[in-house]
């Protein structure tokens, strides 16, 4: 597999030093990897701070900026970040209102972002946590480590950096992040593997003629194998599983995501058949997002995210946002 | 007797193994992770052996504080703070004795394994690390080779389970039919634990 990089040790320093460059208004630790709004600690504000393996881009440095995070602690690639890079993100975003930390329900990010919600507590800055579970390939029961966190993330972000502007206090910061989640649900699936650059092939073997349905976002391979679909098929097997765990009675935001290596032209079409399925099943759209922005490296294929709004979320969501990743209004 | 420089040279060895055998980790956990358990473990053994080097901490208890603190600081993933909370637990429940008995030991270390069955919610049978260090911590009164030989069986045995915690349990019943690279790498550092007590 051919990727532009020097060596694979070094691939997460060389990008952000790169994001360094594009964007004057972060302020990017490229040592300790922690990429922070330039204004940061906001008076009175509470601090959004997110993270996770890199790979993922712009998740969750691309979302950092008025409006949105207040801080991104890039891992390795697609594996999470450690508790210190966590801290010293919540100590430099905290101004006194508290910090919440929004986490990816993947094993890995939950220990790191609890060891490091004891360690700030112990510093003295307040914590409140988050778990993003929107993926509804991945049943959820006493046995499993419960459903991926994916594309709600996005949401959850977007929504909360909103009301975290508007200077609400922690508690209902934490509890607005809660409610996006719980409103969300997403279903992805991949066209082909992705290569990590540490291994630099693909990290599972899909074959030309088929697809995998219910896919994460780090490569680990879906639920189920087919032939091949197209995208209208694609379109309705996923809606429907969505639609199967939630019962929208209120419009819905539609992310329509790319995982990295799916064209536009692919993701816009894939879109009109999301749009269709939505229209048949009576599902009103409020707003909708097409592009890549919870990827899977070079991954291809697309996942859909829901997310059903009321008025306040709506509002919040489509409040200014300046990101690298994500901006609007401002 | 096990003095510091036991713990010491047991940490050296682990990493010397990990280099070794980071690329088949790694491709233990393609199929049904992420493809990066050897080169996050590398990265982090990397790490212990430097640590140990520059700070020279002087008992057994302190010599697995602080790798334990460095491959949570290190490692990231599941990984990091599962590997670090066994060290670093087994470290503390060691004290500040210069030097441990093999029962002290075997003591401390099932301390530290229950603190990684704790962290990570994990019993035996999940298709974890655990199925490695249990049945190692349970030999381990016995012989170090004998905890390195039941180590290794129980990651053997990890291959017809269905995985019930971490990202392979994702997969539900794709998972079955492959080896647990975490319990692979437990594996390694019992192997490493008995070559160092030279059996």
């Amino acid at each position: 597999m051919k990727m532009l990089i020097n060596v694979a040790e070094t691939v997460v320093a060389d990008a952000l030093r790169g994001m360094a460059a594009a964007h004057p208004e972060l302020t990017v630790d490229v040592e300790n990897r922690v990429i922070v709004r330039r204004d940061a600690p906001v008076a009175g504000k509470v601090g959004l701070v997110s993270g996770g393996g890199s790979g993922h881009e712009p998740l969750h440095g691309g979302f950092v900026g008025p409006g949105m995070l207040s801080a991104a602690c890039p891992g390795e690639v697609f594996t999470s970040p450690v508790p210190d890079q966590m801290v010293r993100a919540a100590a430099a975003v905290d101004s006194g209102a508290g910090v919440l930390f929004i986490v990816k329900n993947y094993t890995g990010d939950v220990l790191n972002f609890d060891m490091a919600a004891e360690l700030a507590e112990d510093e003295g800055i307040q914590i409140a946590k988050v778990l993003v579970d929107d993926d509804v390939a991945v049943t959820d029961s006493l046995y499993t480590a419960g459903r991926r966190g994916t594309g709600a993330t996005l949401f959850v972000e977007k929504i909360v950096g909103a009301a975290a502007e508007e200077g609400r206090p922690l508690e209902r910061v934490e509890a607005l992040a809660r409610q996006v989640n719980e409103n969300s649900r997403s279903f992805g699936v991949a066209l082909s593997a992705c290569s990590t650059p540490a291994k630099g092939s693909p990290t599972f073997d899909l074959p030309a003629g088929e697809l995998e349905l219910g896919v994460g976002i780090h490569g680990e391979p879906g639920r189920e194998r087919r032939a091949m679909m197209t995208s209208r098929e694609i379109a309705d097997f996923s809606v429907n599983a969505i639609l199967e765990d939630m019962h929208p009675r209120n419009p819905v935001l539609v992310l329509v995501n790319g995982m990295g290596a799916t064209p536009l032209l692919e993701l816009y079409g894939f879109n009109a058949e999301v749009q269709r399925v939505l229209t048949d099943r009576g599902v009103p759209v409020a707003r909708t997002l097409v592009g890549n922005y919870v990827t899977s490296l070079d991954m291809a294929g697309a996942s859909v995210t829901l997310c059903q709004v009321d008025e306040d979320l709506l509002r919040l969501w489509d409040a200014p946002v300046r990101t690298a990743g994500l901006r609007w209004g401002m | 007797m096990l003095d510091a420089d036991f713990f010491r040279r047991w940490m050296t060895a682990t990493a010397v193994s990990v280099e070794h055998e980071a690329e088949r980790l790694t491709a233990l956990d393609s199929p049904i992770g992420d493809a990066d358990h050897g080169s996050n473990l590398q990265r982090g053994f990397r790490a212990v052996a430097t640590a140990l080097d520059k700070e020279e901490p002087g008992t057994p208890g302190a010599v697995l504080i602080l790798a334990g603190r460095t491959l949570i600081s290190t490692v990231g993933g599941a990984s990091g703070p599962l590997y670090g909370t066994l060290l670093r637990r087994t470290g503390k429940a060691l004290g500040d004795a210069a030097e441990v008995d093999e029962r002290e030991f075997a003591e401390a270390l099932r301390t530290g394994v229950d603190a990684v069955s704790q962290l990570g919610g994990a019993a035996p049978g999940d298709k974890t690390m655990i199925d490695a260090l249990v049945p190692a911590v349970d030999a381990l009164g016995r012989s170090f080779a004998a905890a390195r030989s039941a180590a290794e069986e129980g990651a053997l045995a990890t291959t017809p389970l269905q995985a019930r915690k971490g990202r392979a349990s994702y997969l539900g019943e794709r998972s079955v039919g492959h080896q647990d690279p975490g319990a692979t790498s437990s594996a390694i550092l019992i192997a490493a634990l008995a070559e160092t007590a030279g059996e």
